[in-house]
């Protein structure tokens, strides 16, 4: 037997594919509205392919197909995929099991940027490039880039530890003000709790052009620096006598994965653990080498997200239960299971 | 031809002085061993040698100063083998070996395969092929300690830092690893400079020693010249015999309190 380099096995690859499949499917054609499954299917392959066919829906039922559901599962997809790929990310960079997409106080800032816009009445959160979002991604990227700077200020070893301290305490000054301005316009407080319980509402396709680019982009760069995270595992000190620049990488490899958590965050609001369970299970599944989790990370996640949202848009039907309600649920307890596996290993 | 060229290296922490004006050169192909007790400074040196934590001095590798050149240049020219290396979990010996390809790799590249082949050749040459499928955390001390060395091999480094290479090896291994790098030195004609406990190992294979003592280099040159009663009384506090046998310096420590006393007399003149 020849030993292999750490790499992802065409049955994982078909099985990851598979999984996205049948997710996509259930998504596509369980809903609130009843409408015939095959047809269902058969108006997203003509929505997909060239041409046109007759997929025997009426004209409502292929706009709810059309331009509810496919979009907003297409959503699901790119989020659980951007927050699972960020999560594994940062427990590559921070060398950290416990860090998610939300260490360096992404959440803290676009909540603040949210509850901002919605306060202000400078948007309503739907349509293009609307002022909720833009502020939510605004500030969740100052949030990062405040806590990078305090955490690295007069810190010449560069440990991640006063990195993910700083992270605290941004996190917790952001909330200050953004529970501040909620308490004083308490007219707006349903409004800033939906956002913050996070979800996949979408009329039409605006949030995914919105996400898709960036999104696209970043899980590409991402996928490929399984290696270079795999080199950060030694340590900083050994991992720079191997030839890595490693203060530039952890910052290169920040950017990418905070700009990725950001523009979920900003169409999708807060849906937590997704980014903290999904590479975890990929790992326990499949393997500790980055080279395997960031890719199944994003096929993983993505299948994902488009379950739980499954369940969050039709356990309540007609209400809907926000999506970070449905992998907190879920992600609870799997999460004890984690801590549970790697305390007996 | 000088491969290695420190000079009036420093390296303090904290204000604590580890390293105070070290100078020092080694020749291509040439076995550097740096001796001393405990707290000598001996890894600080070897770290500064690799480009880390120097507060003042000059290295040069190859004529050209380690200050001017980036991570990856340099880890193509110098490959460090740490005392203590953090283990990552879950990584295979081959996955571990293949690190020390990364000065060779665009930062967004895999491994390819003929980095493949020159890790499953170095795995061959450090008896490590049977556990190459093995992770790292499972191995004995003295195999992990062969696939750090792999990992610095699969640098392809001209020149090579072993901080305590053989001291969590068995006899055999011992002598195995330091012969697959005298090899290399001979025939590859790489640069070795190394820390060794063992003085009379130190001795036999090294072709130069450099006694560090108090963060300051005490004594210099061959075995004969450095391992010397004296040298290692003086610096080691410790009490041994010094024989030579054909090409090697013996350096056995006396069991005798009474021998050593009287040695000891004589040594100080009274």
């Amino acid at each position: 037997m020849t030993a292999r380099p750490a790499a992802i096995k065409l049955v994982w690859l078909i099985g990851a594919i598979g999984f996205v499949i049948v997710a996509v499917v259930l998504g596509m054609v369980i809903g609130p509205t009843s409408i015939d499954r095959t047809d269902t299917l058969l108006e997203v392959v003509d929505s997909i392919v060239p041409g046109d066919f007759d997929s025997g829906l009426d004209e409502r039922q292929a706009s709810i197909v059309r331009s509810l559901r496919l979009p907003r599962v297409v959503l699901a997809l790119l989020v659980g995929a951007a927050l699972s790929t960020a999560g594994a990310t940062y427990q590559g960079v921070f060398q950290n099991p416990l860090a998610d997409p939300y260490l360096l106080g992404v959440a803290a800032g676009g909540g603040l940027g949210a509850t901002v816009a919605i306060v202000y009445d400078l948007g309503d959160g739907k349509g293009f490039l609307d002022m909720v979002q833009i502020a939510a991604f605004i500030g969740a990227l100052l949030s990062v880039a405040l806590t990078w700077t305090m955490g690295t200020l007069g810190d010449r070893t560069r440990s991640t530890t006063s990195l993910i301290l700083a992270g605290v305490a941004v996190a917790s000054f952001f909330t200050a003000i953004q529970t501040f301005l909620q308490q004083s316009n308490t007219d707006d407080i349903r409004q800033i709790y939906n956002w913050f319980l996070g979800g996949l509402n979408t009329n039409g396709w605006t949030e995914v052009i919105q996400l898709a680019p960036i999104a696209i982009i970043c899980l590409g760069l991402l996928a490929m620096s399984g290696r270079t995270l795999d080199v950060l595992s030694v340590g900083d000190e050994e991992a720079t006598m191997l030839g890595l620049s490693v203060g530039r990488t952890r910052v290169l490899l920040v950017v990418i994965a905070s700009l990725l958590t950001a523009s979920a965050v900003a169409v999708s609001g807060l849906i937590s653990f997704v980014g903290l369970i999904v590479p975890h299970t990929v790992r326990l599944l499949f393997g500790s080498s980055f080279r395997i989790i960031v890719p199944m990370s994003i096929a993983v996640g993505a299948g994902f997200l488009v379950l739980c949202d499954l369940v969050a848009r039709t356990a309540l039907t007609p209400a809907e239960l926000p999506i970070g309600v449905v992998t907190a649920f879920f992600g609870a307890p799997f999460f004890v299971l984690i801590l549970r596996t790697t305390a007996r290993a | 031809m000088t491969v290695v060229r420190a000079t009036g290296v420093s390296v303090a922490v904290k204000g604590y002085v580890l390293l105070d004006d070290v100078s020092l050169i080694a020749d291509e192909g040439s076995w550097l061993s740096i001796i001393g007790p405990n707290g000598a400074g001996k890894s600080t040196l070897l770290r500064a040698l690799a480009g880390g934590g120097v507060t003042a001095g000059k290295i040069e590798m190859f004529d050209r100063d380690l200050d001017g050149i980036s991570q990856r240049q340099r880890a193509q020219l110098v490959s460090w083998v740490p005392q203590s290396p953090i283990i990552p979990t879950g990584m295979s010996v081959l996955d571990y070996v293949l690190l020390g390809r990364t000065p060779h790799l665009h930062p967004l590249a895999n491994v390819s395969s003929s980095d493949v082949e020159i890790a499953q050749r170095i795995l061959d040459d450090l008896d490590l092929s049977s556990l190459a499928a093995r992770t790292v955390e499972t191995l004995s001390g003295g195999e992990r300690q062969r696939a750090i060395i792999g990992r610095a091999l699969a640098q392809e480094a001209p020149i090579l830092l072993l901080d305590e290479p053989t001291t969590a090896l068995d006899l055999g291994h011992q002598q195995d690893v330091l012969r697959l790098l005298d090899r290399l030195r001979l025939s590859a004609k790489r640069t070795i400079i190394s820390t060794m406990h063992d003085l009379t190992l130190a001795g036999q294979f090294a072709d130069r020693l450099i006694l560090l003592s108090g963060g300051a280099i005490a004594a210099e040159g061959s075995a004969v010249d450095v391992l010397t009663e004296q040298n290692i009384t003086d610096h080691y506090r410790a009490d041994v015999e010094v024989t030579r046998r054909g090409q090697s310096v013996l350096v056995v420590p006396r069991i005798d309190p009474q021998e050593s006393r009287s040695t000891e007399e004589t040594t100080h003149g009274h």
